[in-house]
């Protein structure tokens, strides 16, 4: 009689055959083992790679956008209180983080340190506005405070970096976009492989797997070991990406760091960076190997 | 034990292979499947443990309704039913006791379980010297009894056996007989499709005719019958 619900717990003793058993294959087909743990590799190598720069070029965008400033350039016709009194109201502006004051006369000299000395005619009478540099505490409020700014008495031109900004933001976009559909692609291919190795180690156990059933296996019992073989894949063609990208990110950053001291362009830090980025790619290892032979058990395994 | 109710099994190619068939075998039986080739003897035996399904019918295995039987609890059927087959299905690369023991590793017996109930069946089968011994180093008899083994190592209630001596010499087929009297007298019952007049008209036992897709004999010790 079948009334009995039998229960479906793997014991810990056929979980241990079931990874026996995938070990064993992975052996028994080497060159298909080799080639997809190969492919896996290369595909995860470049995902990695990939990850990399697009972290840190968006670590770049960050900081960029983080340096936005705005500047407010008092109407050159107002008196030294009426532009401290701009200053203040500009301090007093929700979100505002710092307002830094610069005098007609600097920044007459900052233009030209930057266009030349044919401006220095200008010393005589200065036709610029004294300045006011105003950050804010989320650059995300830039354009909101800027436009407020524009609104108060004295101010006479409000000028922020959008355009800088937002072609940044193109750039890394489309560079995202292309690098996603080539690693699709990548990954598509790996898997291909894995459920092709997978479909190898099928066809060789066939009789194996009939007399299984016909003794009463489950269907999962047919099935674990080669799920398990697919995640072996997926784990072995990890490894040496996982390797090479943490010590080369290691040594970069090592190299690298102490030169860009007090630039806007920083490395992102090794210790979460690069655990975060292993754990990545041992998950899409993971992932391409279980879908890889997950695809080919339910085709060529009619359990 | 075995009970079909008007079952009828047209496979994709329009070939029905069962057309209304109905027969009930009592527990601890021996009966023989015969009939010409292509008559649906091996659908008949195929569909006691759901190797085929019936397209419309009962058939019921110790109180299991195959019709209705979800494909997840198939393996529990199969646990209950013991297959032997004429090319003995045995994995070359396992030993004698490892073919054996095999059959119960996978539907997950204990490793003492395994040891006890394999040597014990293989005593009964007489392999207890060989047991070490690889597939290809022994006859076909023998290998044939291997398979038997398997087959009964889990204590199944039925034992189904399709041309169990189709490739043997008479001798040995003798020989797989009587391991197949032994296994019955123990209370195990036996269906079994074979060719072999002389078997049939010796060892005396319900006798089925298939034909054509139905039954069209059904005798308490009858002898092989008709011609073919």
């Amino acid at each position: 009689m079948m009334n009995t619900e039998v229960i479906t717990v793997m014991k810990a003793r056929t979980f241990g055959r079931h990874i026996r058993e995938s070990l064993k294959s992975l052996r028994r087909n080497s060159w298909m083992t080799f080639a997809s743990v190969s492919a896996v590799t290369v595909t995860l190598l470049l995902v990695g790679v990939f990850i990399v720069i697009m972290m840190n070029l968006n670590q770049l965008a960050d900081s960029i956008e983080n340096d936005v400033e705005i500047k407010v350039v008092a109407d050159p016709a107002a008196d030294e209180a009426a532009v401290k009194e701009l200053q203040k109201k500009v301090s007093a502006t929700a979100g505002v983080l710092e307002v830094v004051y610069a005098s007609r006369d600097e920044e007459l000299d900052k233009m030209i340190q930057s266009f030349g000395d044919e401006l220095s005619l200008y010393k005589q009478s200065n036709p610029l506005g004294d300045a006011l540099y105003v950050k804010a505490q989320d650059p995300q409020q830039t354009a909101a405070i800027a436009n407020k700014i524009n609104t108060y008495d004295y101010t006479y031109e409000v000028v922020y970096g959008e355009d800088k900004v937002e072609k940044l933001f193109k750039v890394l976009n489309a560079s995202r976009n292309v690098g996603l559909v080539l690693i699709l692609a990548l990954l598509f291919t790996a898997m291909f492989l894995i459920s092709n190795t997978i479909r190898i180690t099928i066809v060789a156990r066939r009789k194996e797997i009939e007399i299984m059933k016909l003794v009463g296996a489950t269907n999962n019992f047919v099935r674990v070991p080669f799920l398990l073989e697919g995640i072996w894949l997926g784990i072995l063609g990890a490894a040496i990406p996982m390797l090479l990208i943490s010590i080369s990110y290691y040594n970069l950053y090592e190299y690298w760091e102490p030169k860009l001291k007090g630039e806007l362009f920083q490395l992102l830090n090794t210790t979460p960076f690069i655990l975060q980025l292993n754990g990545l790619i041992l998950f899409m290892g993971i992932f391409i190997g279980v879908w890889g032979s997950f695809m080919s058990v339910r085709k060529f395994l009619k359990v | 034990m075995i009970v079909m109710k008007n079952v009828y099994k047209k496979y994709p190619n329009g070939v029905v292979a069962a057309n209304g068939i109905n027969i009930e075998i009592n527990r601890g039986e021996f009966v023989y499947v015969v009939g010409p080739s292509g008559a649906g003897k091996s659908t008949f035996i195929k569909m006691m443990y759901r190797e085929e399904t019936s397209t419309s019918g009962d058939i019921i295995i110790n109180g299991i309704n195959l019709a209705t039987l979800r494909n997840k609890r198939v393996p529990y059927l199969r646990r209950q039913i013991g297959v032997v087959f004429q090319d003995f299905k045995l994995l070359p690369k396992l030993n004698v006791y490892e073919n054996v023991a095999f059959a119960l590793e996978v539907i997950e017996e204990s490793p003492s379980q395994i040891r006890k109930k394999v040597n014990d069946v293989l005593a009964l089968v007489g392999l207890t010297q060989k047991a070490r011994m690889f597939p290809t180093e022994l006859s076909g008899g023998e290998q044939q009894r291997v398979s038997i083994a398997r087959s009964i190592v889990n204590v199944p209630k039925v034992v189904i056996a399709d041309e169990p001596t189709g490739n043997l010499d008479p001798e040995t087929s003798w020989e797989i007989m009587r391991i197949f009297e032994q296994i019955n007298a123990r209370g195990t019952t036996i269906v079994m499709a074979t060719h072999n007049r002389e078997i049939v008209n010796t060892m005396r036992h319900r006798v089925i005719v298939v034909e054509g897709g139905l039954i069209t004999r059904d005798e308490y010790g009858g002898d092989y019958g008709y011609e073919g």
